[in-house]
């Protein structure tokens, strides 16, 4: 009897330059200087970060630029007990999701300087950054949040964000 | 069937957008498409956009783009992975079901970041030809010679389809490639894909469009000039080129016959991006060049947004209707490798 084939290879390779578009640049260009820059939806006035095209709720172009604050809130975060990815951090450790102040969006970081255990919504945190020297185009600047010495935030203030 | 119109259309094309993205590129072009309908696109019973990931070399590209319409609180909304004229064809048909009377048809595309000729070669059967990475201006030129040596047509008709598509996109502000040029001189350019010349290729292009489609009464409160679709349909041919007679395009010929091409067509607008190929589709749809105005915009020679091309050329049809520059118009689109999948609709203005 004729073997069956059961898989070929057949390499594909195609080579893009990717423009991330006039907002995103803009935050990646501020990040690049250590700051964090949103943009406000001119219709629902919520603030983006990172910003894109444009308000995804509204389907308006973002008007003004917001400067934000390096503190915010732990609105959820996952205890991650298997490393993938070969993730160079020790287990376990916890991705945050935070709203930075000023803004009505969350952005996926790495949550240290508490154990896991004590982790909990609401926590207010502040951002760590990498030293300037290592700043690039990327939210990688940001290493990580900790914990600041401040009352947990209401869930009733960040509830929608889940 | 419910009579369906096209009541708005917008586009926008450029040879490169440096710094704009897709939704940046389409959410100007979304409003000014709805604005002559005062409705909201929250207002449309049906959204559906015609976009490649391929081209802007992410996954779930599209989904990205839904922020150009703003689709919150959540909105009735379809995809298809092709042109924006095949979007068309499925709000057509939602819209045939009854229970809504507007769809917003939207489509984007840029050719630009990757190399869209090699791009194009992923739409390839994967097993034995996708492997050998033909390009799409490579497989074009294969077409291209294969009609010559038919006898059918000689290098000077694709020039003459060069030069008046250079000279009709002088009046079209959306075109890239525009100009006076003779059939002579053209011919005196060196070959790029032996037997085609660069002018016989279409540019590289980013674009987006945009259209509103309403039905039977809602439509003519919507525009004092709706564009009706007086029938549409679309059929394939074998996707293996090899396998196919490439000189001629049965499938065009069928969506013709069946979307009801007559004689008495005044515009035609042919989505052919490469030269040869409107001569190919022209054939197939029995238009008459002494009667019928081929491609006044400039067709898809002019300017070819990849996934954009096939929708403008109706909405350039509808266009041109609506401004009284003739009362039946006929508009085709394209997809896959070398006109497999054709589509055809007629179209007439408020009679």
């Amino acid at each position: 009897m004729t073997e069956p084939i059961t898989g070929i290879v057949t390499p594909i390779r195609l080579d893009y330059r990717y423009t991330p578009g006039a907002s995103t640049s803009q935050f990646l260009r501020s990040i690049k200087e250590g700051k964090l820059v949103g943009r406000r939806c001119p219709r629902c006035s919520k603030v983006y970060l990172p910003p894109r095209g444009g308000c995804p709720m509204c389907g308006v172009e973002f008007a003004e630029e917001v400067a934000i604050k390096n503190t915010g809130t732990m609105v959820t975060f996952a205890v991650v007990n298997v490393n993938f990815a070969n993730r160079a951090v020790d287990l376990p450790y916890v991705t945050a999701e935070v709203a930075f102040d000023g803004t009505d969006t969350t952005t996926m970081v790495l949550l240290k300087g508490v154990a896991p255990e004590e982790a909990r919504m609401g926590m207010r945190v502040k951002a760590h950054w990498l030293p300037e020297s290592e700043w690039d185009y990327s939210l990688v600047n940001i290493d990580y949040v900790e914990p600041i010495d401040e009352p947990d935030a209401d869930f009733e203030s960040f509830k929608e964000l889940l | 069937m419910r009579d369906v119109a096209i009541v708005s259309f917008a586009q926008h094309a450029s040879r490169r957008e440096e710094s704009r993205n897709e939704i940046e590129i389409l959410l100007p072009v979304v409003r000014e498409a709805l604005a002559p309908t005062g409705l909201t696109s929250q207002d449309m019973g049906f959204t559906i956009s015609g976009s490649s990931d391929y081209l802007a070399g992410q996954a779930f590209a599209f989904v990205q783009a839904l922020d150009a319409v703003g689709p919150w609180p959540p909105i009735s909304e379809s995809h298809v992975e092709m042109d924006g004229a095949f979007a068309l064809y499925e709000a057509w048909v939602r819209l045939q079901h009854g229970d809504i009377d507007t769809a917003l048809v939207y489509c984007f595309g840029k050719s630009s970041p990757g190399d869209v000729a090699r791009v194009l070669s992923l739409q390839l059967e994967p097993y034995v030809l996708g492997p050998l990475w033909p390009d799409a201006v490579s497989l074009a030129a294969l077409q291209a010679r294969a009609l010559l040596d038919a006898g059918q047509v000689t290098e000077k008709d694709l020039a003459r389809v060069v030069a008046r598509s250079r000279r009709n996109a002088l009046g079209n502000p959306y075109a890239q490639l525009r100009g006076e040029y003779d059939e002579a001189s053209l011919l005196e350019e060196p070959l790029y894909a032996d037997p085609l010349r660069m002018h016989d290729c279409p540019p590289v292009s980013d674009g987006a469009a945009v259209m509103v489609l309403a039905a039977g009464d809602r439509a003519r409160e919507l525009s004092e000039h709706p564009v009706w679709i007086r029938g549409i349909d679309h059929r394939i041919d074998i996707q293996a080129p090899g396998s196919r007679d490439l000189t001629t395009s049965p499938s065009t010929r069928l969506a013709g016959q069946k979307a009801g091409v007559t004689k008495d067509i005044d515009i035609a607008e042919l989505h052919a991006p490469f030269s040869h190929q409107e001569l190919i589709l022209t054939d197939a749809l029995g238009l008459d060049e002494t009667t019928t105005t081929i491609n006044p915009s400039g067709g898809a020679l002019a300017s070819n947004p990849v996934m954009v091309a096939g929708l403008v050329r109706i909405g350039e049809a509808a266009m041109r209707l609506q401004a009284g520059e003739g009362h039946r118009a006929v508009a085709h689109a394209t997809s896959g490798p070398l006109l497999q999948q054709n589509l055809v609709c007629v179209l007439e203005g408020q009679s």
